[in-house]
């Protein structure tokens, strides 16, 4: 507990096994710049090698959709990006905006708290009417007051999401933040993501394993195969994408060619 | 009635629609499904048992089964009881047990809070803490009592201090385990917020412990009453448990059981206050709606 609570305070100070981890804090950074670099990143479980040498630069603003089998260590770079991969070892470069947020899988709502006050957990006190505002934003206008119980998986997801936006985040990190809900509720957060992104214009790294989810949302997707990035490809489809679209389909099928399912496209039998 | 599907394949209406059967043609009636989980509740049923103890006690006392030095009729209980209540012994002896049990529930409270707190949130508490209560846990209290007597005499003090270590004990395990069995989920989303220290404990520690405190507490003052009988029979002037100790001497059934109605009169008063202020302070946690 005390090692916990140690991380909480000693986020910014050097990191115990010595690796050089870069936070841009202070004035050398630029204000609202929400780009971030990797130079050489790697993490490692024991033996394994999880990340073997990442480079990235994303630019500010841009929507990065992240893809993976499981294993590849998607997670890993997040967390690792995140901050939150302590006494992971590793080594190399990582520069990232001050102000990083980050959504889960699960809405990780305080439950003994309303969803105004979780909204604003971590903010002053002088942001409540900017808390409301975001739930308004996020469809849940007038449901300050409810536990979070009360909600249902995507109500809680969208309160979530009203939480990340609370701190004016230069990156929004999300870790398959629409794997839990059923298939209605993600089409209708697809679009709610969409719409928020353009208003708050945060950079977004998405780490998903739903191929349509990222190419219909993302400007960039980048897929891992195992510890390196494999694929690096830009979006180059028009505002309003759907799976029906021919270059959707060709996309489609390159992202699933590098995630190893070629079988997934359906082939014409000679 | 014509039958469409195999009967066994039906899901007719439930038997309280069964008058419409008719008009459904190709629906079969189901016969009512053997309930073989528990039925609805009796009503008032746990005072049942209670009843008939009291009935066959009332009954026997009558016919004179029981000698009255050994088990008095309940009739004489309630005289005794009201004599005791009237001549004051009651009330004195009541307040003198109940400040007894009072001040050591709270200091033991106090003391088991504190003391779960500084070894759930450092590393550094957990390792001078811990270690020692959970070898006073594994010491009886009321083992102690000798070598207390010897130190601080037969006194008010060494009685209180008894109740303080069952209750600190009582408070101290629940609520340490609860501290440390905080979600780690929670921590991380704390640190990506990046809470304070002080705005992380108020928010997601001390709430995420309340179930065990609260838990704690319950365990706390059933363990203080069971310290407070023994004390005050091993050594007292006052008191429930001597105003029992004495009866016991004098052959007084009737006075025992008067000193047992108050404890536990007082016992589950104090139980069902705390469940009503958990209810309250843990709404969060049954609320389906607002």
């Amino acid at each position: 507990m005390a090692s916990i609570l140690g991380r909480l305070t000693s986020r910014f100070a050097a990191e115990p096994d010595g690796r050089d981890r870069r936070v841009s804090v202070g004035p050398q950074a630029a204000e609202s710049d929400g780009s971030i670099e990797l130079r050489g990143l790697t993490r490692n479980f024991g033996d394994d090698d999880i990340l073997k040498g990442i480079d990235l630069t994303i630019p500010d603003g841009q929507f990065v959709a992240l893809l993976g089998r499981s294993g590849s260590g998607k997670s890993t770079l997040l967390r690792a990006i995140a901050g939150l991969d302590h006494n992971v070892p590793g080594s190399g470069l990582l520069r990232v905006p001050e102000r990083t947020s980050m959504v889960f899988q699960d809405s990780r709502l305080l439950p003994w708290q309303r969803v105004l006050p979780n909204v604003l957990y971590g903010q002053p006190r002088s942001r409540r009417r900017h808390g409301i505002d975001l739930l308004a934003e996020v469809g849940l206008a007038g449901r300050e007051k409810s536990w979070p119980k009360g909600l249902s998986g995507g109500e809680q997801q969208r309160v979530a999401l009203a939480r990340a936006l609370a701190g004016e985040p230069q990156l929004l990190l999300a870790d398959e933040p629409f794997g839990a809900l059923d298939a209605l509720t993600r089409i209708k957060m697809h679009a709610l993501l969409r719409t928020l992104v353009q208003a708050h214009r945060p950079t977004v790294l998405l780490v998903t394993h739903d191929v349509d989810e990222a190419i219909s949302l993302a400007q960039r997707v980048l897929v891992l195969q195992s510890g390196r990035i494999g694929r690096d490809l830009i979006i180059d489809l028009p505002e309003d994408r759907n799976p029906a679209q021919p270059a959707f389909q060709r996309t489609r099928h390159d992202l699933l060619a590098a995630l190893g399912v070629d079988a997934a496209a359906p082939q014409p039998v000679p | 009635m014509t039958t469409l599907l195999p009967r066994s394949r039906v899901r007719a209406p439930a038997p309280k629609h069964s008058g419409t059967d008719d008009q459904r043609q190709g629906f079969v009636a189901r016969p009512a499904r053997k309930q073989l989980g528990r039925r609805r509740e009796v009503p008032f049923g746990r005072l049942l048992g209670v009843a008939l103890l009291l009935a066959f006690w009332s009954i026997g006392a009558h016919l004179g089964w029981f000698d009255p030095r050994k088990l008095s009729a309940p009739w004489t209980i309630v005289s005794t009881g009201w004599d005791l209540l009237v001549n004051g012994a009651l009330f004195d002896n009541t307040v003198v047990s109940l400040r007894r049990a009072g001040i050591g529930i709270a200091a033991g409270v106090f003391l088991g809070t504190v003391l779960a707190v500084l070894a759930g949130l450092s590393r550094l508490g957990e390792a001078t803490v811990d270690g020692l209560v959970q070898l006073k846990r594994s010491i009886p209290t009321l083992g102690l009592i000798p070598l207390l007597i010897l130190w601080l005499g037969i006194g008010e003090g060494f009685k209180v201090i008894i109740i303080t270590l069952g209750v600190l004990v009582s408070i101290y395990v629940p609520t340490h385990a609860a501290l440390i069995g905080i979600d780690r989920r929670l921590v991380e989303l704390s640190e990506i917020q990046d809470v304070s220290r002080v705005s992380f404990i108020r928010n997601v520690v001390l709430p995420g412990s309340l179930p065990g405190w609260f838990l704690g507490l319950r365990l706390a003052v059933t363990g203080a009453w069971l310290s407070l009988i023994v004390v005050e029979s091993v050594n007292a002037t006052d008191g429930l448990g001597k105003m029992m100790q004495n009866a016991q001497y004098y052959g007084q059934s009737d006075v025992i059981m008067v000193g047992l109605l108050v404890y536990a009169v007082f016992g589950l008063t104090a139980d069902s206050l705390i469940r009503i202020a958990e209810r309250k302070v843990l709404s969060w946690r049954q609320s389906l709606v607002d």
